[in-house]
């Protein structure tokens, strides 16, 4: 396996180089490479900010993971300098926690984001506060601990490039990510 | 957690192939002292062909202009190339508008090469210096930059920072599709080289006082971890992949210990000391507030860092010795960050909000403060081992840059890359013999 690891590897370097990165799709267990998620996943109301890790795992989809059990919404957007989740998404939280809870082997990775304004590593302080933010509105709604893992990137991961109040609205996100 | 030794292989031989000959960074002075000091490096004498026809003191020239405290004569107006202190004729040169003359020769001794050069003030006609190195065909551009450290020390009284290496990260495309490279050059952005590639984010590298080793952090298992590498073996270490936030690392002066911050699963982010021979960790603060980007002070006995414990972020002091005692130092602007002590120990530089823009502060132990910078995203100031110069990220154009000022805010230099995002520039120690 890991020799095979090491030869998709290569092979995604050679794409990228022939410029076609974007339709290299790794092997479930590339962890250093991830792909943009289906159009598919991404529901009418964030549809502009489709991104990596914004679907299934690479590793869920071969699993064989039925897409049906999870949510739509996978992202929630938060205002600037905030980690208060909006009322609009009460009711998208509230599917997941139910998805959750009704299996408890689910688990799903928060990952915090914020915009690119500020020190990078006050910024991972940030995006952990929001991932934070959604992990205890979960949990308040009964979601096991042992199922949620957070992790922030801070202003690292941009799901839109540009230094418009537009794309840092974009920007300032907590992703969903069900990892099996 | 023991030491983990990781295998670094898949990544590094991904980089080897999958980076294209990247543009280098090409340094523009964006602005100079008012009055540089004049002077005529004169080319060395050669020794063709075991010199493998390096021009030495054009690198000499190119570094000490790009300070910006220099004005080279151009060889083009020079009437004769002297190579020996005693056939510079001061007045001649003093005539054309020269200070100091530098002469020079390139040697060949055995397998090495032998570079000795002089340094004339031609206003009083005396020699102020000479020197010798030896270096092989390899490194002589790092005995360049050398030449050029002694020659600026000799007349401006601080050592130059030429012969010095910078870490930065490189971001190339666009958002979500982004790759990420942890590089490391020369000062001047030559002999660039990958130190690590990833399609996940790589971040806060952090030089050893030794200038061996890196710290950073690396989402390469789409969590957090930090790790140490060794630059000369590759040899690599993941020193903390706990649960929640494995940030900021910070090497203290010693190299015994890194600070950097945890969060645990909890999400509550502190800083911690991790002693890397024992892997024994000490929380250093405890706050409900973010608590983070840890700087040490010169001598090793406390840590500035970032909390927004009394609301925004402000920077803090907390000395080891009694960390119950936290100061704040930082006043006068809603958002200050990223803490950098000055390696004289004299000042502070940090990032700090003007009005809707993100600039580089500096600010002494009494606490007054400056705005250096004049940017809108500038952030991650790191010193110069001199202390005379800031390396910080900018943005110029949507293009993320790295860019240099003056503590006195009299010279800034840009570091280009016409390829990829630059940011997070680290500025590393003088190299140990």
């Amino acid at each position: 396996m890991k020799s095979n690891r090491l030869g998709w590897m290569v092979m995604c370097g050679v794409l990228a180089m022939a410029g076609c990165s974007r339709n290299a799709r790794p092997p479930a267990d590339a962890d250093t490479t991830t792909t943009p998620p289906p159009a598919a996943v991404s529901s009418g109301n964030n549809s502009g900010a489709a991104s990596a890790g914004a679907g299934v795992d690479a590793a869920s989809a071969a699993a064989g993971t039925d897409a049906a059990v999870q949510p739509d919404n996978r992202i929630l957007y938060f205002d600037f300098d905030s980690s208060e989740i909006r009322t609009e998404y009460v009711e998208v939280l509230a599917t997941h926690a139910r998805r959750l809870t009704g299996n408890a082997t689910v688990r799903v990775r928060l990952e915090g984001h914020t915009d690119e304004r500020g020190s990078p590593e006050y910024n991972i302080g940030l995006g952990e506060r929001r991932a934070q933010a959604v992990r205890r509105a979960l949990m308040l709604q009964g979601v096991g601990e042992s199922q949620l893992t957070t992790v922030s990137y801070g202003e690292e991961r941009a799901a839109q490039a540009g230094s418009t109040e537009e794309a840092w609205g974009r920007n300032r996100r907590v992703e969903l990510v069900y990892v099996n | 957690m023991p030491i983990r030794p990781t295998c670094c292989f898949a990544l590094l031989l991904l980089a080897a192939i999958a980076t294209p000959a990247r543009a280098e960074l090409v340094i523009d002075i964006t602005k100079g002292v008012s009055n540089p000091i004049p002077l005529a490096i004169i080319p060395f004498e050669r020794a063709v062909p075991a010199d493998g026809g390096f021009d030495v003191a054009a690198v000499v020239q190119r570094d000490l202009e790009s300070s910006g405290r220099f004005k080279a004569m151009a060889r083009s107006a020079m009437l004769s190339q002297p190579a020996r202190a005693a056939e510079v004729q001061a007045a001649v040169w003093r005539g054309a508008g020269n200070d100091y003359v530098v002469v020079g020769r390139v040697s060949a001794n055995g397998t090495q090469l032998q570079l000795d050069i002089e340094l004339i003030n031609v206003l009083t006609g005396v020699q102020v210096g000479s020197q010798r190195y030896t270096a092989t065909g390899a490194n002589l551009r790092n005995a360049a930059h050398q030449i050029a450290d002694y020659v600026f020390e000799k007349i401006i009284g601080t050592r130059g920072a030429f012969a010095t290496r910078i870490a930065y990260v490189s971001v190339d495309g666009q958002p979500p599709a982004q790759s990420y490279q942890l590089i490391v050059a020369d000062a001047d952005g030559e002999n660039w080289r990958v130190v690590l590639a990833s399609k996940m984010p790589i971040m806060s590298p952090a030089w050893s006082a030794d200038g061996q080793w890196l710290a950073y952090v690396s989402f390469e298992s789409k969590l957090s971890a930090v790790y140490v590498q060794q630059l000369r073996s590759g040899e690599r270490r993941r020193v903390s992949a706990r649960a929640g936030v494995n940030s900021a690392p910070s090497w203290s002066p010693d190299g015994k210990q890194l600070a950097l911050t945890l969060s645990g699963s909890g999400g509550n982010l502190d800083i911690y000391v991790l002693d890397l021979a024992t892997q024994a960790l000490t929380r250093i603060t405890e706050d409900p507030a973010i608590d983070t980007e840890p700087g040490w002070s010169a001598d090793g006995q406390s840590l500035y860092f970032t909390s927004d414990r009394a609301g925004g972020p402000q920077v803090y002091r907390v000395e080891l010795a009694n960390r119950q005692r936290v100061q704040r130092v930082t006043f006068g602007s809603s958002y200050n960050a990223r803490p950098r002590v000055a390696p004289d120990g004299r000042s502070l530089a940090y990032v700090t909000r003007e009005g809707s823009a993100y600039r580089i502060g500096a600010q002494d132990m009494a606490g007054n403060a400056r705005v250096l910078t004049r940017g809108t995203l500038d952030e991650s100031p790191s010193f110069a081992p001199n202390g005379m110069t800031l390396i910080y990220a900018g943005r110029q154009n949507g293009q993320g840059t790295l860019e240099t000022v003056s503590v006195d805010g009299q010279v800034t230099q840009r570091l280009r890359s016409d390829q990829g995002q630059v940011r997070e520039p680290a500025w590393g120690p003088y190299a140990t013999p």
